[in-house]
Order: C-alpha cells, then sequence, then structure tokens
C-alpha cells in the first residue's frame, strides 16, 4: 500500500536507425533502460543519479507517462502511467530543469491562472497554495514581471511553484539547480524540503549536482547504461566508490608537499596552494585541524567527489573485483 | 485514494476548453506587443489582397478566365479564401509541433491533465489570421452581390455547408501534416504544399488546369470538395470530370472522412513519438 512508485524489470530499448550508404539504413537496438524494478514510499525524497545518457530522463518519461515502456510493469499511485496519462497528470507535478512551462511575454501570475483552470483548482486551495509558494519561494515581487525578465533562478523558482499548486502527490525534478547560483540553489532545496516534510509529497529527483542528494536525499539511486547499479544511501555511494573529497588550502608561503596527516594524502602542489585527498565518508573538520595546527593555513575550501568520478570510481572497483 | 475520481468528462469538451485556455493565453502575451499585432494584422490583410489584385490585372486582359467571370473567380476565391482562414486561425500552427519534438518541448505538454492535440492545436495562436479571413469573407459577399444566380433553398443552403466542410478539410489535412512530424521532424514544406498551395490552386477556375490534376484534388487529395464541386453547382456550371450530381453535396460526407483519417494519422503519430521519444 506504502508503495507509491512501483518499477518491475522496466525496459525501454530504441530502435535507431543509422543511414550508412546512400538509402541503406542500419537497425541497432538501444537499450535506455535495461530492466530496472524500485519502490519508493508514499512520502519518500529520492535523489536518481547517472551520467548523462544513463536513462534519467527515459526513466522520468515513463513515470509520468510520456513514454510507453518497452518491458516489464510499472505504476504511480497504482496507474499505469502510459494507459492513463491524463488521469494521471492530475496528481503529479513535473519540473523539467531546461524547459520552462510559463509564459514569456505575460507576467508569472498569468501562467498559475493557467494552471489553476487547466487542473480546476478549486479557488481556496488555489490561493492557499500560491500564498504559500509565493512566500516561500520569494515570488512576491516577481508575480506581475513578464516571465522574459526573470532570471534563471527566479523561473526555476517559478517553475516549481507551477508544478505544485494543484497538490501533487509526487513531484518529479529533472535538474532543478542546474544553471542556478548558490543562494537559488539553497533557496530551491530549502523550499523542496519543505514541501516534502509538511505535505508529504513524495520526490523524485535527478541531478549532477551531488550537494542536492546530500542535503535533500536520505536515499539515492544511480543509473548506469539502464541499470541500477546503487540503491541506498548516499554514504553507502561514497563507500562502494571509494570516492574522495579534496581539501585545498593556500600556505602562507611555498612548502614542500603536507605529509603526516592522517587519512589524507597531498595529490597536487601549485605554489603556496595545495591539494589533499580524503575519503569522502569521513568528516572534513578533524583533516582540517590536523593541517591547520602544524602550517600556516590562509585560506581553505572542500570540494565534493564529481558525481561522474563517483561513478567511474564504482565501475574501476566492480571491474577488479 | 486519496481523492475522488474526478467527473468522467467528454474528450472533445475537454479538448475545446483546454484549445479555449491556452489560445487565451496566447492572445493575451500578443497583447502584450500590441503595435506588432497590428502591424501584422494589416500585413496579412495586403498580402492576401495583393493575390486578388494579381487576378485583377488579369482579368484587365481577358474577359473571362477558363470561361468565368471575374465575379464567379471572386466567388471561388472568396470560398478556398474563408474556409482556409478558418482552418488557418484555429489550426495554423501545428506545423511547429516538428520543432517541439525536436527541443523537446512536447514533452512538458504531455504531462499536462488536457488532450495534447488541442495544446498543440493552440500553440502560438494568432489572432492576425483573422487578416485572411476578413477579407476572403469581403470578397465573397462582394461576388455574392456581383454574380447573377437563380437562387434555391438547396444553393443557399449549400454556401454554408460549403466553407464549413473545406475548413474541416483544410484542418483535416492540417492534422494529418502534423502527425506526419511525429516521423519526420521537418515536414511541414509538405503540408504547406497542400494547404497553403491548395487553397492557391483553388482559387482558380478547375478549368483552367489540366483534368489529371483536377482529378487528383478530387480523388485522391480531396480538396475539389472544399469548394470547387459545390461552387460549380450553385454557378450552375458543368463538372468538368463528368461526375454525378450528387457528388456536389458530399463534401460534409468527405469532410468527416477526411477529420477520421487526420484523427487517426495524429494517434499513430503519438503513439509512435511515444515509443520512441524522438
Amino acid at each position: 500500500m506504502d508503495d507509491f512508485i512501483e518499477l518491475d524489470g522496466v525496459e525501454k530499448v530504441f530502435e535507431v536507425r543509422r543511414r550508412t550508404g546512400f538509402l541503406r539504413r542500419t537497425r541497432t537496438e538501444v537499450r535506455a533502460v535495461d530492466g530496472i524494478s524500485f519502490r519508493v514510499a508514499r512520502g519518500e525524497m529520492v535523489g536518481y543519479i547517472g551520467p548523462n545518457g544513463a536513462g534519467k530522463s527515459t526513466t522520468i518519461k515513463m513515470l509520468t507517462g510520456i513514454l510507453v515502456p518497452s518491458g516489464g510493469r510499472l505504476r504511480v499511485a497504482g496507474i499505469d502511467p502510459s494507459r492513463e496519462r491524463t488521469r494521471l497528470a492530475r496528481r503529479i507535478g513535473v519540473v523539467f530543469g531546461q524547459r520552462t512551462t510559463l509564459w514569456w511575454d505575460l507576467p508569472l501570475r498569468d501562467s498559475y491562472g493557467l494552471v489553476r483552470r487547466m487542473y480546476r483548482i478549486p479557488d481556496a486551495r488555489y490561493r492557499a497554495n500560491l500564498d504559500r509558494c509565493v512566500e516561500l519561494l520569494d515570488l512576491g515581487a516577481l508575480l506581475d514581471v513578464p516571465v522574459r525578465q526573470l532570471s534563471l533562478g527566479q523561473r526555476m523558482r517559478g517553475d516549481i511553484a507551477a508544478a505544485l499548486l494543484h497538490d501533487p502527490e509526487v513531484l518529479y525534478l529533472d535538474e532543478p539547480t542546474i544553471g542556478l547560483d548558490v543562494v537559488s540553489k539553497a533557496k530551491v532545496r530549502e523550499f523542496l524540503r519543505d514541501v516534502n516534510a509538511e505535505r508529504g509529497t513524495t520526490v523524485l529527483l535527478t541531478t549532477h549536482d551531488l550537494t542536492d542528494i546530500e542535503q535533500l536525499c536520505k536515499r539515492v539511486m544511480v543509473i548506469d547504461h539502464g541499470r541500477l547499479v546503487h540503491d541506498g544511501a548516499l554514504d553507502g555511494l561514497h563507500a562502494i566508490g571509494e570516492s574522495e573529497r579534496m581539501l585545498v588550502v593556500d600556505l602562507e608561503r611555498e612548502l614542500p608537499p603536507i605529509d603526516g596527516i592522517l587519512g589524507a594524502r597531498t595529490v597536487k602542489v601549485e605554489g603556496p596552494r595545495q591539494w589533499l585527498a580524503f575519503a569522502a565518508t569521513r568528516s572534513a573538520a578533524p583533516v582540517v585541524a590536523a593541517v591547520a595546527e602544524r602550517y600556516p593555513l590562509v585560506d581553505l575550501s572542500v570540494r565534493e567527489p564529481d558525481i561522474e568520478e563517483v561513478i567511474a570510481r564504482m565501475y574501476a572497483g566492480r571491474a577488479s573485483l | 485514494m486519496a481523492e475522488p475520481r474526478p467527473r468522467r468528462l467528454s474528450a472533445p469538451y475537454e479538448g475545446v476548453r483546454a484549445y479555449c485556455l491556452v489560445v487565451g493565453m496566447w492572445v493575451r502575451s500578443t497583447m502584450a506587443y500590441r503595435t506588432s499585432f497590428v502591424m501584422m494584422a494589416l500585413g496579412n490583410f495586403v498580402v492576401t489582397a495583393l493575390d486578388f489584385a494579381a487576378i485583377l490585372i488579369m482579368f484587365s486582359h481577358i474577359d473571362t478566365l477558363g470561361g468565368f467571370t471575374l465575379a464567379e473567380v471572386a466567388f471561388l476565391y472568396g470560398t478556398t479564401s474563408t474556409s482556409f482562414g478558418l482552418a488557418d486561425l484555429v489550426l495554423g500552427n501545428m506545423d511547429r509541433l516538428g520543432r517541439r519534438v525536436r527541443d523537446g518541448t512536447l514533452d512538458t505538454l504531455l504531462v499536462r491533465p488536457a488532450p495534447v492535440l488541442a495544446q498543440v492545436a493552440a500553440d502560438r495562436f494568432a489572432l492576425r489570421r483573422l487578416g485572411r479571413i476578413s477579407q476572403g469573407a469581403l470578397l465573397l459577399v462582394w461576388s455574392l452581390v456581383r454574380l447573377d444566380i437563380a437562387w434555391t433553398p438547396v444553393k443557399v443552403l449549400l454556401v454554408p455547408v460549403m466553407l464549413v466542410s473545406g475548413a474541416l478539410i483544410f484542418g483535416a489535412v492540417f492534422v494529418a501534416g502534423a502527425a506526419f512530424q511525429f516521423r519526420a521532424n521537418d515536414a511541414s514544406e509538405v503540408q504547406n504544399a497542400f494547404t497553403y498551395g491548395g487553397t492557391t490552386m483553388l482559387q482558380y477556375p478547375p478549368t483552367v488546369f489540366a483534368t489529371d490534376l483536377v482529378r487528383g484534388v478530387t480523388f485522391v487529395i480531396p480538396l475539389a470538395f472544399v469548394n470547387w464541386l459545390p461552387a460549380l453547382r450553385i454557378l450552375g456550371r458543368e463538372n468538368p470530370l463528368g461526375l454525378p450530381g450528387w457528388v456536389d453535396f458530399a463534401s460534409p460526407a468527405v469532410a468527416l472522412a477526411c477529420c477520421a483519417l487526420a484523427g487517426l494519422a495524429w494517434r499513430s503519430g503519438l503513439r509512435g513519438y511515444r515509443s520512441t521519444g524522438s
């Protein structure tokens, strides 16, 4: 009952025809999604990550009913999305990071008016939901501004609000923070956390930004070449992938490579700046403390492992087993 | 289930409703650039008027065209322009579908609780297209005043029936053309050949064209039913193909058949898109 999203061996096979000569074409099968099974409970917030072309978007398109699966069984809220796409549409919210649904030349408010009428949202509920989104996403000053004049971050916030006005039970976000500045990213994340906590909205988000996952999702699923290669906590992912975070320190002057820090090793030196790698599962604090204790520290930053790199390592690790 | 299942409303009603909602948004968007709208509407009117000016110039050198007088040609011109204008106003931007397929924005329409056909049909709705209709209608009225027709109730009724059937036939071509764009992304030129090309042809009497062409637009792509066949009856002219008389009244049936075929083509196109995603 609590399994809100159910996938059992879901497949999506595309047939790609390529011109190989005059009038001659060869057909190749591309298995974009190659037998994926998972369950998402109502109210869960799950990260769905993987390199470009891994099958993330294809999965989202099947979950929303845009694409018809080639095989397997798929249910969202007990509904088969591809068969009852329009009926399901009232119960889901979708944000495609790079494709806005807002009306370019009209004030933001007008786009919401269309949503209200198209989804037949009762007046009271519409007003309550809009007020909430306006408050939490800081849209008050933007409602009467034509969308074309909004910044990317403002537009993304506007798009997220548009997807939530009809109280969807599940929200799919495809790269919701792509191209946003730090402030906008933080605002979006905070809002998503609120929505999930207060309304119990199930959230499934794809992203390239591991920070999104770290701050939002207890659970992360990794897809690569159409297969699910990890389903569990983010920490687990780091452990499996043996991924490393990078501590970048600026010292007062050029010094020989930093040595003798427990659990960290210096991988690069460039003048007074040095790079120390340490396991992503460890906290940065003791490493920073140890360096600061013995070296004249001017500035520092910590870089999170890149998602592609983590997955690449996972594969390298699996291959060597 | 969290909420009661909404009342099941008929798909045509939902489609028309969604269409009107989206059209309303486009009209408002257009009004954000008022001057540009006025200029475009005027431009549209002038361009279509130039078409007819070409015919006028022709008639300044000859008395009849293929045996048809100026008023008769104006009647043909007015009927096809009005029919085409109606279809063009309602569905004219469906050829943008190819672009939506290519840049992936069609997906944003597919996740809404409204028929996709209605949303695509309303895409970039352009009020300036009223220019073509008003010009066609003006000409039609002018020709009706000038023509010396022995009006019977049947002939009177045939005029609106012809206009609506014509609009439906052109509309079906628009929809079928768009459906084809699911597969061949840039097929809009082929579709234009039938729509814009078709209406230009129908402005002239069928007698100026080769019989094979007339046969083609009667039996293959039934554009002749837009105005030629019923108009010949109204004008009291011979059918150039010597077809039986009832054919002149077949336009509504042909229009419905075209719409049904276009609907099937659309469904198959959409199904194809949803299984390939491109």
